[in-house]
């Protein structure tokens, strides 16, 4: 009864299960290696599709060759902080009237009220979601890290334009609003939580 | 192990029957029956704790307002507990009852207990393919389930204990809940998931490789079959949670933002890992009891199962699409119209191989010699109640009626159908089915028939309110409500209460027939029970099978 196998099992049964067991355990160890896998598929996968309102970044070459349409769209500014960043952060404007595949540059201010300096990072998406694939930008503050030294205040641009192709897609040509919104975070991990 | 090597008992290796010492045999044990009694009793235990929370829920909700929380609160902290912490202890009643119903009851007992005795049985096996492996599995469980229990006893952030739900959502699993019994919750669900990974691993290779000689896959019996689909499914769902937890964990102690935003984490992926996971998780929950129901249903009709190759691969397409519907437990987090079209779609196609099992069912016992004995009728309990579970899981499928009924008591009632009246009866069919087989004795029938009336009227008057308390709009997850929905949750608890009468019989009918039931014979339920166990002595011998059988 101490053996590690059944006795009963000759060496070869033994050699077969211990073939499959590896097999199987093999899946189930792919399968943890999937799951973390997950964490930059799903970035990709919401970059490429612009899930759950992921905006596109294009380069200025290819905004330029997008041809404007005579159809016109609100574009809302949304502005959030995490209350660990002791920033004021708003949208200059906070609605702009765009023509259709017309570039617009749209500023943001953004003030460090402490007396250190500070660096923060923006997440940011579109609602509706599914205008994400149609919201392009070619320039963005929230593409890099912005350090703000003590007290200094900055004007920080967003240069964009809606694809045109949002006005024959199903699902977004009944679309007249598109809420671009940002929230600041602090970039040290440390100040995170408080 | 040398000494005992050289015990001079070894001489009778071939006594089929002979069994080690208690100590070595049940806490060493490498026996896939003993390994499936013990996962019974661990089972059974763990319902019971569970069963006793769901209990205190009731209670606390028989009426509005909140009662009892703060008293239960402050008697686990041992001082005056504030409001929140009564809240947090809601949290934490909500969170243990349902991962202990999932991974400490319904799983241990239908994958452990019944799967460990059963699948060998009736595939002419001698034992399973890793013996010590099983072993192992056991008793991470058991280690698991304490450390769950001991969490609620350390800080989890508002109060004592883990209170993030089941599904251990970010980020209140991550910045919410400081303190170490989240992480306890956690690393509880690893061991459970190692266990499970281990089990399911042990369930594919004895299936594969060690059945008797003539005996084909398609030849199976649909428990085995059951078993099969089911430990594939947990070989590719458990890991995605463990990678999941693990970033929970990574996230809460070491600074990861894989689910923070501030990091440039998103909590949404946490849900989909957890769904990846969760959504198969239902089906293997629910899959063994298929297999279960379609023995006793063949058994009492002493028919063969209709359409026997379409009742196996039905759960094959079952176990298949279950993989690609988790987004419908998360309708409500912003997803454009087409994905929800698709995944309520895809989902919808689950009914159709589900629509098959039933009919199939049903099938069989059309023109059968039909026998209602207890297990019987649990079957037939089951059948109806899954049914009842399974047309309201229709309903949830719609991801414009979800929005809706995301988070009330509609889903509430939707899951405890399928599993509370879905899995609970197939256990209690598989239990009432084999406990002569497993026990050698016979149950007494006539209080396992009161124990199914009382249990089915009791969770029907429990869990059908919850409809009603849903389409009016009571949210899930809270202890109290407005009293517009006083009335239906005043009844929902009379059902616990009934129920609850229902399993002590349960226990006094275990006791009674364990000590005083007759000897149970080799195949007492006749010409219908056609699977190998029934071949044996009731009980088996320790070891079976010393010749392998030969299917024909």
């Amino acid at each position: 009864m101490s053996t590690t196998l059944s006795p009963n099992l000759g060496a070869n049964q033994q050699k077969n299960n211990l073939k499959t067991g590896l097999m199987a355990g093999g899946l189930a160890i792919a399968m943890v290696g999937l799951g973390f896998a997950a964490v930059p598929l799903y970035q990709i996968f919401c970059q490429v599709t612009g899930f759950g309102g992921t905006t596109q970044r294009v380069d200025a070459a290819t905004a330029s060759s997008v041809q404007t349409s005579a159809a016109f769209m609100n574009v809302r500014f949304d502005a959030n902080h995490s209350r660990a960043l002791p920033w004021e952060f708003r949208p200059e404007r906070s609605v702009e009237r765009v023509a259709v595949g017309a570039r617009d540059m749209s500023v943001y201010i953004a003030k460090n009220l402490s007396d250190k300096d500070v660096t923060g990072t923006a997440t940011f998406n579109v609602t509706p979601v599914q205008a994400g694939k149609y919201f392009n930008k070619i320039q963005c503050f929230c593409f890099t890290e912005q350090v703000l030294k003590a007290g200094q205040q900055v004007r920080m641009p967003v240069l964009y334009y809606v694809d045109p192709a949002i006005l024959t897609d199903p699902d977004t040509k009944d679309i007249e609003e598109i809420t671009l919104s940002y929230t600041f975070f602090p970039v040290d991990p440390e100040e995170k939580e408080s | 192990m040398t000494t005992i090597a050289a015990n001079p008992s070894d001489l009778h290796e071939h006594d089929a029957d002979h069994k080690p010492a208690f100590f070595a045999r049940w806490f060493m044990s490498t026996n896939h029956k003993d390994i499936g009694t013990l996962y019974l009793i661990f089972a059974i235990f763990a319902g019971i704790i569970g069963g006793l929370i769901s209990g205190m829920m009731r209670v606390e909700l028989a009426e509005p307002g909140v009662q009892y929380l703060g008293e239960w609160a402050s008697w686990l902290s041992g001082t005056e507990a504030s409001w929140n912490e009564a809240l947090h202890m809601w949290n934490v009643l909500i969170t243990a009852h349902g991962l202990i119903m999932v991974f400490f009851m319904v799983m241990p007992a239908i994958i452990g207990g019944f799967g460990n005795w059963f699948v060998p049985l009736m595939i002419g096996a001698p034992d399973m393919a890793f013996p010590r492996m099983n072993n192992v599995s056991y008793w991470l469980t058991v280690v698991a389930f304490i450390m769950l229990l001991g969490s609620t006893f350390v800080p989890g952030g508002t109060g004592l204990g883990a209170g993030t739900g089941w599904t251990v959502y970010a980020p209140l699993s991550t910045s919410g809940s400081v303190g170490p019994a989240v992480d306890m919750a956690i690393f509880s669900l690893h061991l459970a998931g190692a266990a499970s990974i281990l089990g399911a691993v042990n369930f594919i290779t004895t299936i594969f490789n060690m059945r008797a000689p003539g005996m084909t896959l398609h030849k199976m019996p649909l428990f085995v079959w059951s078993v099969l689909v089911t430990a594939f499914l947990l070989l590719l769902a458990l890991p995605v949670l463990a990678a999941a937890i693990t970033m929970l964990l990574t996230d809460r102690n070491f600074g990861t933002g894989f689910f923070d935003a501030a990091q440039g984490g998103d909590p949404v992926l946490y849900q989909h890992l957890f769904w990846f996971f969760g959504h198969p998780e239902v089906y293997i929950m629910i899959l063994p009891g298929f297999g279960i129901v379609s023995q006793i249903v063949s058994t009492f009709s002493r028919k063969p199962v209709f359409g026997y190759l379409g009742m196996a691969y039905a759960m094959v397409a079952i176990g298949v699409v279950g993989f690609v519907v988790w987004a419908h437990h998360m309708f409500t987090t912003g997803m454009t119209a087409n994905v929800k079209i698709y995944f309520t779609a895809a989902t919808m196609v689950i009914a159709v191989p589900t629509g098959i099992k039933i009919f199939s069912w049903i099938a069989t016992m059309w023109g059968g010699s039909i026998s209602f004995k207890t297990p019987m009728l649990w079957a037939i309990g089951f059948i109806f109640m899954f049914t009842v579970g399974g047309v309201t899981g229709v309903v949830l499928a719609n991801g414009g009626l979800d929005d809706a009924y995301h988070d009330t008591y509609y889903v509430v009632a939707h899951f405890h159908y399928v599993l509370s009246l879905g899995a609970v009866f197939s256990l209690f069919a598989g239990f009432y089915y084999w406990f002569g087989k497993m026990s050698g004795r016979m149950i007494n029938e006539f209080m396992g028939q009161l124990h199914f009336w009382i249990f089915f009227i009791g969770v029907n008057v429990l869990f059908f309110p919850m409809h009603f308390l849903g389409n009016n709009g009571m949210p899930r997850r809270i202890p109290d409500y407005n009293s517009a929905y006083a009335y239906w949750n005043e009844i929902a608890s009379l059902g616990y209460a009934i129920m609850a009468v229902g399993v002590v019989i349960f226990f006094i009918n275990v006791f009674y027939s364990l000590l005083f039931g007759p000897k149970a014979e080799g195949n007492y339920w006749g010409e219908g029970a056609t699977t190998l166990e029934w071949t044996l002595s009731s009980p088996p011998p320790f070891h079976q099978f010393e010749t392998l059988p030969q299917v024909k």
